[in-house]
């Protein structure tokens, strides 16, 4: 069961602008009947670039309903260049917002937009290009890195919940994961002279490594094995040695603590 | 906190169900006054455990079985991993399990993560299924090959309701002097079950799937068959699983059986019927809809439809304003955007995978009811259609 706002609740069961507009001048496709989720956009924009009327079709869950309701209320009566602005955010903002696992449907929403409008002014749009990575949902590595950037991605788990690449076979994880790589890395580099000092001594390192995880490891024993560069090597001694979770446990929270208190390039392994 | 269950419709029987009122009744003294440690060595724990025999006596003769071959667990999931595992610890040069591709989590999710658990590598062979969710018995005895320790197979599908010749497959594996398990969760309770004419050596039962509470399970094992305990601790259940014992569960799941038992005809006649006059009057009334799994071969309860080019969670909240409970096995979540495994097994195609409802009876529904799904679902689902780009009403 999700926990839906009223207002997506309001949208999916009692959906505005249904159908398509008769003299429509701007269509936008997104989604497929393989993908769980699909919306026809059909708008019509007069000689002052306003769009005087939107109506929609959607096959998908109640959000995707819901989103594609309110993004034809948001846009009735647009300039279109106001239009072109609206983000998946604002789809998601006006139903007073979607569960983490559903924005991909605000993200249809928006996509269908902007094919509209790229549509009406008979523009091919550069979306279309760029390489698949996620082959089960057609997801190209062009929109990944948009949705990184724009939804201040964090995770490949995030990118699955705004892009549903990785939601399939999950095949592309790692391809996900080097994306999300190159995009923190692009914002990271200026941050990085801010207050850490850079140059440590591989003995300063690991002195200060230790001293964290001293620190922070109160959940299941951790031992520092080596150091070598950016490379830390853990291994886990207390309860969650075997669990299928350790993994995890070790790169998100270990990771962190040492990024954000010895130097944020660290990058934690398990001893195998 | 008040559910409201008395307003509801309650068709979702194979994800859990109501715990019968005699079964509260029977539950509460050991929740209350007899409160006692079935292991103690007074008197006031230890009549506890003579009830505790009792129930054990009540769940051995509904599916046949002699009391000592049944084991209390805390779910239908731990029967299932205790079964597993043991039959590989049975034989630790046999690293090898076939199972299916329909399996519940409870054995898919232990199959994908055999490896990490054990330290071993496995090989795992999952048999595919027809387009009807049936099994071809001939690939099943092609793959019993010298290196397997254990075959899986459940007895009925939760989401299809469709049933494996399990007694055949396990006289196969018997001959060959593979261990096999069933996972018969949804089995238990619905259909007869007789194993003193079975070569079956593993059987997963889950309470809450027939009128007993949640939390508590039962392993079959069957006499003379090697088994390695998963629970270790207490001399409980002979220790064959330690842990002091769920006793008000057990008591519970005790009553669920001897009702089950009295029911079965019932489930079988009655229950049958509505749910055929369900689907056939869903089939009819509603075009480009079809229904999942083998027609026959299949659960007296049970019935998974597709609807084209709607999808199920929409079609779900729009049953959920009329109090009508069911499930689907669509999945519209970020981390399963593909439709049910197990639909996606038998080859439904994309158009009708993601929207595909199971409806779950039990003896508790009523005809009334039926007759109130077979006049909200066609308006439910035309509503919807009227939203899909999919839909042509002219290309029936
Ligand atoms: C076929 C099958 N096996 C196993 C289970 C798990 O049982 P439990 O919920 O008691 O762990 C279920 C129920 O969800 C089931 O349907």
């Amino acid at each position: 069961m999700w926990e839906y706002t009223d207002k997506v609740n309001e949208h999916f069961m009692n959906p505005r602008n249904v159908g398509q507009v008769e003299n429509a001048n701007g269509v936008g496709e997104v989604g497929s009947l393989a993908c769980g989720d699909a919306l026809k956009l059909t708008i019509h924009v007069n000689d002052e670039d306003i769009i005087t009327d939107a109506k929609f079709k959607t096959f998908g869950c109640a959000s995707a309903i819901a989103s594609s309701s309110a993004l034809t209320e948001m846009v009735k009566g647009m300039k279109l260049e106001e239009a072109e602005k609206i983000t998946n955010e604002d789809i998601a903002d006006f139903l007073g917002g979607l569960p983490k696992e559903k924005m991909h449907c605000s993200v249809m929403g928006r996509e269908a937009l902007e094919a509209a409008i790229a549509n009406y002014r008979g523009v091919i749009l550069p979306m279309a290009e760029g390489e698949v990575v996620c082959e089960c949902f057609g997801v190209t590595d062009l929109e990944i890195s948009r949705a990184i950037q724009e939804s201040n991605l964090r995770s490949v788990e995030e990118i699955t919940n705004f892009t549903k690449a990785g939601g399939g076979c999950g095949k592309c994880e790692d391809r996900l994961r080097d994306l999300l790589q190159a995009s923190v890395n692009l914002v990271a580099i200026p941050m990085q002279s801010v207050n850490k000092e850079q140059k440590m001594t591989t003995l300063q390192k690991i002195k200060k490594i230790e001293e964290v995880m001293e620190r922070e490891k109160d959940d299941g024993d951790i031992e520092l094995i080596d150091v070598d560069g950016d490379f830390v090597t853990v291994s886990l001694l207390g309860a969650c040695r075997s669990c299928q979770k350790s993994e995890t446990t070790i790169k998100q929270y270990v990771e962190k603590k040492l990024r954000e208190q010895v130097i944020d390039t660290l990058i934690v392994e398990e001893a195998k | 906190m008040d559910c409201g269950s008395d307003d509801i419709i309650y068709m979702d029987n194979n994800a859990t169900t109501m715990v019968a009122p005699e079964v509260v009744d029977a539950m509460m003294p050991y929740l209350t006054d007899c409160y006692g440690n079935p292991s103690s060595m007074h008197s006031f724990g230890g009549q506890v455990g003579r009830e505790i025999e009792k129930a054990r006596e009540k769940i051995a003769n509904l599916i046949g079985a002699m009391p000592q071959e049944i084991i209390f667990t805390s779910c239908g999931t731990e029967s299932d991993s205790t079964a597993v595992l043991s039959g590989l610890q049975t034989f630790p040069d046999k690293r090898h399990i076939v199972t299916t591709r329909v399996e519940h989590p409870a054995i898919k999710s232990l199959c994908d993560n055999l490896d990490l658990l054990t330290g071993h590598k496995h090989r795992i062979t999952r048999l595919q299924v027809a387009e009807d969710g049936t099994l071809d018995m001939a690939k099943y005895a092609e793959s019993l090959s010298d290196d397997i320790a254990i075959v899986s197979a459940m007895w009925a599908n939760n989401e299809t309701g469709v049933i494996f010749p399990v007694e055949e497959m396990a006289q196969l594996a018997k001959s060959k002097d593979i261990l096999f398990h069933t996972d018969a969760v949804q089995a238990v309770g619905k259909i007869p079950i007789n194993m003193k004419e079975s070569a079956i050596d593993f059987l997963s039962i889950s309470g809450h799937k027939l009128h007993a509470p949640k939390g508590v399970g039962v392993l079959y094992v069957r006499k003379g068959t090697p088994y390695i305990p998963f629970l270790n601790g207490g001399h409980q259940e002979d220790g064959r699983r330690g842990g002091t014992e769920n006793v008000a569960s057990i008591i519970g799941l005790g009553k669920a059986c001897e009702l089950a038992h009295l029911h079965m005809e019932e489930e079988n006649s009655r229950v049958r019927a509505m749910r055929d006059r369900l689907e056939q009057g869903l089939l009819a009334s509603i075009p480009r809809s079809m229904l999942n799994g083998n027609k026959e071969q299949r659960l007296p309860n049970t019935t998974n439809i597709s609807f084209e080019f709607v999808e199920g969670e929409a079609i779900l909240l729009h049953m959920n304003q009329y109090k009508i409970c069911a499930s689907s096995g669509s999945a519209c979540t970020s981390g399963s955007l593909e439709p049910s495994h197990v639909l996606r097994a038998m080859g439904v195609p994309f158009t009708a995978a993601h929207g595909s409802i199971r409806f779950s009876l039990s003896v508790y529904n009523t005809d009334q009811e039926i007759d109130f799904v077979l006049e909200t679902l066609p308006g439910i689902i035309a509503n919807l259609r009227e939203l899909s780009p999919f839909w042509d009403p002219n290309n029936l």
